[in-house]
């Protein structure tokens, strides 16, 4: 079942005319010409999408909050500043296809009642900018944007805002802010963007992937979105998929099917490469924690793990994780977590906006901690310390970093303290060059 | 030689800025800062004291406004560089993919560390956080370009090309 890659590989998709012939711009259609923009966010509602950038936020309950006063405008502002490590779907989304994200935006402006909407996209993809620019282009000479869109009465104006390299403006709050030209400083909340976002107006930030499925919402019902996948995870979901599998790349799939089948079966990653074995994994972006090979395939009670937000989650952080942007890291035996731990707490000290201090100072000392560790420096009391600082990071920070940058760090100690200790107790074998902890009876031990 | 040296975009460039700042209501033209700073730094390479203060003026904003953003976001390069900016991806899954012996050979290859050029100034190397693209790693950006798959092989076909 695919939804958002249907076409993907259909040659010159990224072209009006191709992508028309192929079904699309149907729910523009269909949106502006036979239903009233509440019937559309109804229909959104129905299907339980949820927020795909990583929050798993209901987005037709996200759509409802937005203020609308009288005589004052608000605006659509499409996230595309993706930058979660292991998180690579929006790109090639936009890069594929980017007419799939443009008439998705018409469809959700025209819910929202917005006349002007905004592609908030990271500036080093300076190249999908163009494309996307482009495409844009295209749909206004064909008249599905600009005024009075296909003679519904509905005008809107769709640009591209370039971000400046900055991780924290995937941020929503931070990203207004950037796109007002200031810094990416995270706000306080409330007020929340709904009342008062981008110029102080109300506004509704969503990701790419969310986005971009309401033109199927809007052809085909809520209801048949919600018929697709599991309970409260429905539909389906782009993951991107790395690290040590055969066929890494970007997968549509269900809601709803085990983690094994997503690993090892060839319609997806084909499994661990070959001659080695699965260590460990990422699944939701390098903020989730990372679980060993046992309790990614199943849960601690045993049952198989599913490709779902409650399934993966199952167990809370003890035995569990997210399924988060589907960021979605995979690890063989070769793979050292403490260095692996060492880039993501590299990233959040660099990514940290400076602005609180829990997590301006936190990241700094997590980075510094873990780097000596893994040069053959670290003490005896540096494990417990990690933990102590990450647990006085979470829950303290303006803006969900704090915590981004606290859970990889306290789960890879939970789950691979033995692997830290190895390191501080023989520094001389865990510098040397390839050097990889074996835990004795593992499933990965050679 | 007053005016030879002068920090101008070209005309149509100018043209470019007057349509983007249209992208805003009124009165947010601050707005345009970033998108302007990128045409700045396609221009001139880098965000120099005079070119921050030349985007300031454009948008009647003081150049303080322009430092503090310019420095903020990891993209703009606040000291002179190279003919060819080489930014490679150090996050995990790019090192998963070999990156660090990678981009080890890359340092070896034009001889500078990270954050350094070559004493011809045709080659500056920096390290940056996820490119978002994971799965086609290690990967490192030069100007608009992903290079992706990289090896020590691709690596040198990538530097002897750009050399020429």
């Amino acid at each position: 079942m695919k939804i958002l890659t249907e076409h993907i590989d259909v040659p010159q998709i990224e072209t009006i005319a191709v992508y028309k012939k192929n079904g699309g711009y149907k729910a523009v259609e269909k949106a502006l010409k036979k239903m009233t923009p509440d019937e559309v966010t109804e229909e959104v509602k129905k299907s339980g999408l949820r927020g795909r950038g990583g929050a798993g936020f209901p987005m037709g309950m996200k759509w409802s909050f937005l203020a609308k006063p009288e005589g004052v405008p608000r605006y659509l502002v499409c996230n595309a500043d993706e930058s979660e490590p292991g998180t690579f779907k929006d790109h090639y989304l936009m890069w594929k296809s980017p007419h799939t994200l443009i008439e998705g935006m018409i469809v959700s402006s025209y819910a929202l009642g917005a006349n002007t909407s905004y592609i908030y996209v990271r500036g080093e993809l300076m190249y999908v900018i163009n494309i996307l620019e482009k495409a844009i282009q295209e749909a206004y000479d064909q008249g599905l944007l600009g005024k009075n869109i296909l003679g519904s009465g509905y005008d809107l104006d769709l640009f591209v805002q370039p971000g400046g390299g900055a991780y924290i403006c995937g941020e929503e709050t931070a990203l207004l802010e950037s796109l007002e030209g200031k810094r990416g400083n995270p706000r306080n909340k409330p007020p929340f963007p709904a009342v008062k976002g981008v110029w102080q107006c109300p506004t509704v930030v969503n990701n790419v992937e969310s986005i971009a499925a309401t033109s199927w919402i809007v052809n085909n019902g809520g209801d048949a979105y919600a018929a697709i996948g599991v309970g409260r995870s429905t539909g389906t979901k782009l993951i991107s998929a790395s690290g040590h599998i055969k066929k890494p790349g970007v997968y549509e799939i269900p809601l709803g099917i085990t983690v094994e089948e997503f690993i090892y079966s060839d319609e997806w990653c084909g499994g661990i490469r070959d001659g080695h074995t699965l260590k460990a994994v990422v699944a939701g972006g390098s903020s989730v924690p990372i679980l060993p090979a046992d309790l990614i395939l199943t849960t601690a009670t045993g049952e198989k793990r599913l490709m779902t937000y409650e399934s993966l989650s199952d167990g809370g952080f003890a035995s569990g994780t997210m399924l988060g942007s589907g960021g979605f890291i995979v690890m063989d035996e070769t793979t050292c977590i403490v260095h692996n731990t060492l880039t993501f707490a590299r990233f959040y000290h660099h990514e940290s906006c400076g602005q609180c201090s829990p997590c301006r100072e936190g990241t700094g000392w997590m980075d510094k901690v873990i780097h000596r560790i893994e040069h053959g420096k670290g003490r005896k009391e540096d494990i417990d310390l990690l933990v102590d600082v990450a647990k006085k990071i979470e829950g303290n920070t303006i803006c969900p970093l704090g915590d981004a940058a606290a859970w990889p760090v306290a789960a890879a100690i939970r789950h691979f303290r033995d692997e830290f200790e190895w390191h501080i107790e023989h520094p001389e074998l865990a510098t040397k060059d390839g050097a990889v902890y074996m835990r004795p009876g593992a499933s990965w031990a050679r | 030689m007053e005016g030879k040296n002068q920090i101008v975009f070209p005309a149509e460039t100018l043209e470019l800025v007057a349509k983007i700042i249209k992208r805003y209501p009124e009165g947010k033209h601050k707005s345009a800062l970033l998108p302007i700073l990128h045409l700045a730094q396609a221009q001139w390479s880098w965000c120099s004291p005079e070119v921050m203060d030349y985007v300031a003026s454009l948008l009647s904003l003081s150049p303080v406004e322009v430092y503090e953003v310019a420095s903020f976001y990891t993209m703009f390069h606040l000291e002179p560089v190279g003919e060819h900016v080489i930014e490679y991806c150090r996050t995990g899954p790019c090192c998963l993919m070999g990156g660090v012996e990678v981009y080890d050979h890359l340092k070896k290859r034009l001889g500078i560390q990270t954050g350094e050029t070559t004493a011809d100034g045709k080659f500056t190397i920096k390290e940056v956080e996820c490119l978002a693209a994971c799965g086609w790693g290690p990967v490192f950006q030069i100007r608009e370009k992903y290079h992706m798959h990289l090896t020590t092989e691709k690596v040198d076909q990538i530097i002897d090309e750009l050399s020429k």
